[in-house]
């Protein structure tokens, strides 16, 4: 593919629009079905130059198939694309950038060994001597200094992409685009891996392009970032536009239009009752899997009874912790004790005995196998314990029945216990593995992102569960790079940053210093708190 | 494809669909299983064009019937009926050989013919399957755990080797010396496949090198042996071992009648392996690990023995499918004695669609081709070799479904496509 894309892109697009000029979008009418589904129904949207326009929906809406169809990764089934009150049909993303629409994706396309530079001119490569010739390396790097200092961007050409923190590596992505030139730019969900500082610094360079004019299309779920930054906000829900906003609109309204009904943003929950320690962490070192330490030394004590929330940017260690507390990573050093018991080398398996509950952050890797039925996924950890079977064979019938109770009691919304969990949505494929989960006695319950790529009314749920399996007594550790979250669950919160945990704060301080602490910044103020 | 995939918005799949609309499209989703995902049909068809495309290499490859085409604007009559003739004669004589003649079958109900003739077909057929079966279940199971297998043909070697040199080296009675052989065959070829299974659950070292390697080992090896005294024929100069002892032989129907009681073994081998895939915790473990290790680790299994035990498994399997070669067709060990079932075992399982009891129908299916090919060679001059053409050809178009679907536009095809890029997340 890459062989391809040498071949056909040697040049940058030339476009004859001059740049001055701004791009005015509108969307008519796009319909773009998939089989029986229908994933966008007859959408309408405009995008006026130099507006900041965000697309609101959860997760399955259909937003990014919008987008892709109109990046020419998708083609719609009906319905046309109007630039500048021209029609337009995009076969392929060279055909959306010629046209003046870049786009920066959700996962960065980003080659880690390559330099800013080398990755800028990816695909528009600046050749001497003809089709076969070389690299013109020089230029290329004088093309991203000129773009970088044009829109106060600033990135580095020679770094290598994976000695960037992910804030940046989003930057190149952006100067990426500008650099063909082009005048809107649509931002696949771009802040889901950036700390409270960096997704400022972004919303900042954001207002920054909309007034020199390029016109900006946003995508994300969050609201608060919505209100911040767009001029108008578009709303779609199960493929179809329900309603466009201005940001005066209230939060709980726009998350009732996402959804079509009342969501309660906030856990409700009553104060903790923390009892016994029944999770000691002390002076844990885990190395990841290039041998770099990536829990350096962490101390943690988690009580039965309380939710202890882990804030942080995602990639500061938190991943290796768990990974190491559930047996799956050798620690190096320190000891992890659950109710007085050392678990050094203990296997997963024994762990999960033991009586820990593992939601793990990468549900489709980890936490669920797709092919495998709802009832299969169900029993995944005890298959081979009574009633499910024994170490030999399997009894379907207990399986089956136990998987027609945990689908009622768990609104696992899915057609059989025997349809494959890969024919589910996100939502319900986590809620397959909380079910999994918590259905034992539990006396510590570990939470990894356990709401990431879910829909509200889900994410509703599941906090729901997980405030429940606290109030009978369980210990609670949850992990999430989304602070509303962790602040939303905690009854403490440890913030991790560089595989240390940095402090341990109440969930009653402000967002905003928590926010400092996630980007590795303390101030004497926390630290006290700490010492407390 | 021609550009980088779309960001995949943490992969989703459509909402769960509303009751109402679930029962009225039933009858859709039911035809739309049949023409997509039902692979018996698509099965079916490579087989289908295999024999069209085998059809036309049978009239290229016949000289006087080509010839004809060269008049073939002035009279076209003569070399179409000539090449209708030849194909439906080598196929008639493909069919004869495999199944049933129906001569010898009228013959013997009008008591002139012999029940033995009537039967030798089948009988051929299911000779040549029975090794088959167990080899293509090896692979099958290890591809159900994940890994890829090429050892069979080793693992059967190894298999005919200790089953050989039990069935003439020690004395037992009959019956007791049977299962003892059957057991060294199947112990054999476990410990073969124990091997690779350990590097690979201990060092990462990957199952298709390491027992691709084994192959040789195990091979030469047995090349080796058969010139040794006490295992070589001692009235014999050439590489051939002793007889096996009558005792240690599969029964078989009378002479000259080949089939024997390896085929009944391999069904029952069958339905155990259908049951510990669906129905065993271990076939648990290994389907999860099969389809995606780092969950089953997550849920507490222990992929790295998953993959010793899996592969033990599988070589014992091929290790017992060797065993049944030499106590039941073969009955000594010489270089070839194991032919080529590991490697035939690849293509039954692929063909099978590593389904046991898919396997066991494509054995048998080969196991006629093959039969039916002797007969082809003899009576109408096809060469062998056609036979094996026809088996590469249901293969290749077995593992190229999506051009299975095109040429019999199959609706699945366009909706296989869509549903690839639905996957891809919107």
């Amino acid at each position: 593919m890459a062989g391809r894309r040498f071949q056909f892109l040697v040049r940058t697009p030339q476009r004859s629009r001059s740049q001055e000029i701004p791009l005015r979008l509108e969307l008519r009418g796009i319909t773009k079905r998939f089989g029986d589904l229908v994933a966008n129904d007859r959408i309408d949207i405009t995008v006026e130059p130099g507006e900041v326009h965000a697309l609101l929906g959860e997760n399955g809406a259909g937003k990014s198939t919008l987008m892709n169809q109109l990046y020419g990764l998708l083609q719609p089934d009906e319905g046309e694309i109007l630039v500048d009150g021209e029609k337009k049909v995009f076969r392929s993303p060279r055909d959306a950038i010629s046209a003046g629409i870049g786009m920066v994706h959700q996962h960065f396309m980003l080659v880690p060994v390559f330099t800013v530079a080398e990755n800028i001119a990816l695909g528009a490569e600046e050749v001497r001597g003809g089709p076969l010739g070389w690299l013109d390396r020089r230029r290329n790097k004088r093309d991203v200094l000129e773009t970088s200092k044009r829109y106060g961007l600033p990135v580095d050409p020679d770094a290598l992409i994976e000695n960037l923190p992910v804030g940046a590596q989003q930057r190149v992505e952006i100067v990426k685009a500008l650099t063909r030139d082009v005048d809107l730019l649509i931002l696949d969900e771009p802040t889901a891996v950036l700390t409270p500082q960096e997704t400022d610094e972004l919303l900042a360079v954001m207002r920054s392009l909309a007034e020199t004019g390029k016109s900006i299309v946003f995508i994300t779920h969050k609201l608060r970032e919505v209100k911040a930054i767009a001029d108008k906000i578009t709303v779609i829900r199960r493929g179809r536009t329900v309603g466009t906003a201005s940001p005066d609109t209230s939060e709980e309204e726009l998350a009732e239009l996402m959804v079509g009904r009342d969501v309660s943003l906030e856990v409700t929950k009553t104060p903790s009752d923390p009892g016994r320690e029944v999770l000691k962490v002390s002076g844990l070192i885990v190395e990841d899997d290039r041998g770099v330490r990536a829990v350096d030394g962490v101390d943690l004590v988690v009580r039965s009874g309380e939710v202890l929330g882990i804030a942080g940017v995602q990639g500061n260690g938190q991943t290796e912790l768990v990974e190491a507390i559930m047996g799956l990573r050798p620690s190096r050093a320190g000891t992890v004790e659950l109710e007085e018991k050392n678990l050094a080398g203990r296997t997963t398996k024994q762990v999960l005995g033991a009586g820990v509950g593992y939601v793990p952050e990468d549900r489709s890797l980890d936490g669920v196998i797709k092919d495998f039925t709802v009832a299969e996924n169900l029993v995944l950890d005890l298959y081979d314990r009574a009633p499910f079977g024994n170490r030999v064979s399997l009894n379907p019938k207990a399986i089956a029945d136990s998987a027609r109770e945990r689908v009622e009691r768990f609104d696992i919304r899915t057609s059989s216990p025997q349809s494959t969990v890969g024919t589910l949505s996100g939502g319900n494929q986590q809620k397959v593995v909380v079910a999994r989960e918590m259905s034992r006695p539990l006396k510590l319950l570990i939470a990894s992102q356990p709401t990431r790529g879910v829909d509200v009314g889900s994410i509703e749920f599941i906090h729901n569960q997980i405030i429940h399996e606290r109030d009978i007594g369980t210990a609670v550790l949850v992990v999430s790079s989304e602070l509303d979250e962790v602040v939303g669950l905690a009854d403490r919160i440890a913030v991790m940053y560089r595989g240390r945990i940095l402090a341990v704060v109440s969930p009653d301080m402000p967002r905003e210093e928590i926010g400092l602490l996630m980007a590795g910044i303390t101030s004497p103020a926390q630290e006290a708190e700490e010492s407390e | 494809m021609t550009t980088e995939a779309p960001a995949p918005e943490a992969p989703q799949t459509p909402p769960a669909k509303k009751k109402d609309e679930k029962e009225e499209s039933l009858f859709s989703l039911f035809l739309h299983n049949l023409w997509s995902a039902n692979t018996v049909t698509v099965t079916i068809l490579s087989i289908f064009l295999a024999l069209v495309i085998g059809a036309v290499l049978i009239v290229i490859s016949d000289s006087d019937v080509l010839s004809m085409y060269s008049y073939f604007t002035s009279r076209p009559s003569d070399a179409l009926s000539a090449s209708w003739d030849l194909v439906g004669h080598a196929y008639a004589d493909l069919f004869k050989g495999a199944v049933f003649d129906p001569a010898a079958v009228q013959a013997l109900f009008n008591g002139s013919g012999d029940w033995k003739t009537a039967l030798n077909p089948l009988s051929e057929t299911l000779t040549y399957a029975a090794p088959l079966v167990f080899t293509g279940l090896s692979v099958a199971i290890a591809f159900r755990g994940g890994l890829f297998n090429i050892g069979g043909q080793g693992q059967a070697v190894v298999g005919t080797i200790l089953a050989g040199v039990a069935g003439f080296a020690i004395g037992l009675p009959a019956g007791l010396h049977l299962i003892v052989a059957l057991a060294a065959g199947l112990i054999g070829g476990a410990l073969w496949g124990f091997v690779p299974g350990l590097l690979k659950a201990r060092t990462g070292a990957h199952e298709v090198i390491t027992t691709i390697m084994l192959n040789y080992v195990a091979t030469l090896f047995l090349g080796w042996l058969i010139l040794q005294k006490g295992v070589q024929d001692p009235n014999r100069t050439d590489a051939i071992s002793k007889t096996v002892d009558s005792t240690a032989l599969l029964p078989a129907l009378p002479a000259p009648l080949r089939v024997h009681l390896g085929i009944v073994l391999a069904v029952l081998v069958t339905a155990a392996v259908a049951w510990m895939i669906n129905r065993s915790s271990f076939g648990f473990e290994l389907r999860a690990v099969g389809v995606n290790p780092p969950a089953a680790k997550t849920a507490g299994m222990s992929v790295g023995r998953t993959y010793t035990l899996l592969m033990v498994v599988a070589g014992g399997l091929a290790g017992l499918g060797g065993a049944v070669q030499v106590l039941g067709t073969a009955d000594r060990l010489t270089g070839q004695v194991a032919g080529n079932i590991g490697f035939d075992g690849l293509l039954v399982a692929l063909l099978g669609r590593n389904k046991p009891w898919g396997t066991l129908f494509a054995a048998i299916l080969y196991g006629g081709l093959r039969a039916g090919g002797n007969l082809m060679q003899v009576d109408v001059g096809v060469s062998l070799e056609l036979v094996t053409v026809l088996q590469a050809l249901i293969v290749i178009f077995i593992a190229a479904p999506a051009l299975v679907k095109a040429i019999f536009q199959l609706r699945a095809a366009r909706s296989a496509r869509l549903g690839a890029s639905v996957a891809k997340g919107w």
